[in-house]
């Protein structure tokens, strides 16, 4: 009887052969934490005074940069001097290396087939993108594992998705997995790991890859992970990373709780419906629907692939409502500038924000009113998370938002080609 | 243990940012101010009206969404002695036992209890005790009680660390 990816890598890490059920000690390749770091270390100090292992925590400032508040700056000074006093080399300040940890965390690859990666945050799953094994866990827990270097773990089951064909055109990743979360339902996936395999998935970009797993957790999954290959190899050699590279993938004769085929040609564009991450809909049904906002970016979507689709979409044309445009991380930005994408989306009428979380969580510039909707290509659409609790979001893809903000309702990125 | 309290009865996929709104996720507040915005978004007369030792009822998939500790410790303060639901999302169960804040998974116990019932646990025998009837609740694995009996995450990685 084989394994799947989850039993193999946690085999892996906890030195013996274990299964989905079997509880395991393991430590961590890399930790994960943004400004809840401050809240950590608070914790922290009360347990014990030396992280473990300073090399393998990183620390980036995403969610509110830059600071809006003096409770934000403070709590940023709190972070800085714990750096300093715990020697954490892997601290993305604002600088122009940071931005969102999910962000930093495949494009520095510090994520890598094999590797184990916590995070404090639940979306930490889209480091699977890389072909690790990440999952999110509470700030007492990171507390515990910055002085313990370790954390128990329940072996997960997988349900295994194996994706096929080619998206049609206008349609894309965040598609596929907004569709997939309309399938299983909020608590769909609950406890499981996610495996995407098959050449739907080897034709797609890391960036793509990152789309899918960055949303697992709004089915409860524990973690996702695509199948590592060349495209993640190439990243690595990039990044000149050779070392505590595992190439471990689920075998053959692996057993899952579930199995399920999809043909990316069988996508369309769609959004999740106020205020529910399941509340999936096809496009066309929502077609109309007025929006006062356009949000791009998130770690769902704010890479410099995002970005590409909606200039195509908005390049020589204007926005018809505010519409907020934020790359993933100070790189992306960077990249952008070099190819004059940001001054086409500028004349065009989009606002352009520092790399960040912006208003995703509603803690950064960018938030709705009463009785304002907006599509975003973020990954949550909960009452009262983006300002208001009398607001409506839609999330959907970059182009889908793009079109949308062009015509000032919901639009079929589609009818635009 | 006994626990005994009024219950407070919600319905499935109650979500983190409904428990606890994420405008109010990373600034350092007091106990006092986290505790005051328990289920702002979901039910407004919560926080006020609720006494110390209440139960909060869940349908499936309580706690869906963050993993913000927020979502559980605002309860915690409040003085919610347990949370009883059909089912948890995972990392909001994680956070509820390493907080040391009893949950409990029952889903005959959710169906039979109504809105403001005083209900009772014992945790030892794993017994509810509505006014209809007893339910029998399965009790924390075997893997986790070192976590539970110390009381929590911060109790629990002081022993493991002198223990080295």
């Amino acid at each position: 009887m084989g394994q799947t990816f989850a039993e193999n890598l946690l085999s892996q890490k906890a030195g013996r052969d274990v299964k989905a059920g079997d509880i395991v000690v393991v430590s961590p390749d890399y930790c994960i934490s943004h400004e809840n770091a401050s809240s950590v270390s608070q914790t922290f100090y009360k347990m014990t005074d030396k992280v473990w292992d300073a090399e393998r925590i990183v620390l980036t400032l995403d969610h509110t940069v830059p600071a809006s508040t003096e409770a934000y700056a403070n709590s940023h000074s709190i972070i800085r001097q714990f750096a300093k006093e715990q020697n954490i080399v892997h601290f993305y300040d604002l600088n122009k290396h940071g931005g969102i940890c999910h962000q930093i965390m495949c494009q520095e690859a510090y994520s890598a087939p094999g590797r184990l990666i916590l995070g404090t945050d639940s979306h930490t799953c889209t480091a699977g993108a890389m072909g690790a094994f990440a999952t999110g866990i509470g700030r007492s827990e990171m507390a515990s594992v910055w002085a313990l270097g370790q954390i128990w773990l329940k072996v997960p089951e997988t349900i295994k998705i194996n994706v096929h064909g080619r998206f049609a055109a206008g349609v894309y990743a965040k598609d596929l997995i907004l569709t997939v979360c309309g399938m299983f339902g909020a608590g769909g996936a609950s406890y499981k790991c996610l495996e995407f395999d098959g050449e739907g998935i080897h034709n797609m970009s890391i960036a793509e890859r990152m789309t899918i797993c960055n949303m697992a957790i709004e089915m409860d999954a524990k973690s996702a992970v695509c199948k590592p290959d060349d495209k993640v190899r190439d990243k690595l050699v990039k990044k000149n990373i050779t070392e505590n590279v595992n190439w471990i993938w689920a075998d053959k004769e692996a057993v899952y709780c579930e199995e399920l085929d999809i043909n990316l040609a069988e996508i369309k564009p769609s959004v999740a419906k106020p205020s529910r991450v399941d509340n999936h809909a096809n496009v066309e049904e929502v077609e109309g629907t007025h929006i006062d906002q356009a949000f791009i970016g998130a770690c769902t979507n704010g890479r410099l692939e995002d970005l590409h689709v909606v200039t195509d979409i908005l390049r020589g044309r204007q926005v018809k409502v505010r519409t907020i445009i934020i790359p993933a991380s100070c790189e992306v930005l960077s990249d952008a500038l070099k190819e004059g994408i940001i001054s086409e989306l500028v004349d065009a009428g989009c606002t352009i924000m520092p790399p960040g979380c912006g208003p995703c969580v509603g803690v950064s510039g960018g938030v709705i009113g009463d009785g304002e909707s907006c599509i975003a290509t973020s990954n949550r659409n909960f009452k009262g998370r983006m300002g208001s609790r009398n607001g409506n979001i839609y999330l959907a893809s970059p182009a889908t938002a793009a079109v949308s903000a062009l015509n000032g309702y919901i639009s079929d990125p589609r009818k635009i080609l | 243990m006994k626990v005994a309290g009024k219950c407070w009865k919600y319905g499935d996929d109650i979500n983190t940012d409904v428990i606890y709104p994420g405008r109010y996720t990373y600034q350092l507040l007091s106990e006092a101010e986290i505790a005051s915005h328990a289920l702002e978004d979901l039910d407004s007369e919560f926080a006020e009206k609720m006494d110390p030792g209440d139960i909060v009822v869940g349908g499936e998939n309580w706690g869906v969404g963050s993993a913000r500790e927020q979502a559980v410790k605002t309860l915690k303060y409040k003085g919610v002695a347990a949370i009883i639901a059909k089912s948890f999302a995972r990392i909001y169960f994680r956070n509820c036992l390493n907080e040391g804040l009893l949950v409990i998974t029952c889903r005959d116990a959710v169906d039979a209890i109504e809105n403001g019932e005083m209900v009772t646990i014992d945790m030892e025998e794993g017994i509810i005790e509505t006014k209809s009837r007893m339910f029998r609740f399965e009790q924390y694995p075997e893997y986790v009680k070192e976590l539970v009996e110390s009381g929590g995450i911060i109790s629990y990685t002081k022993n493991k660390l002198s223990s080295y």
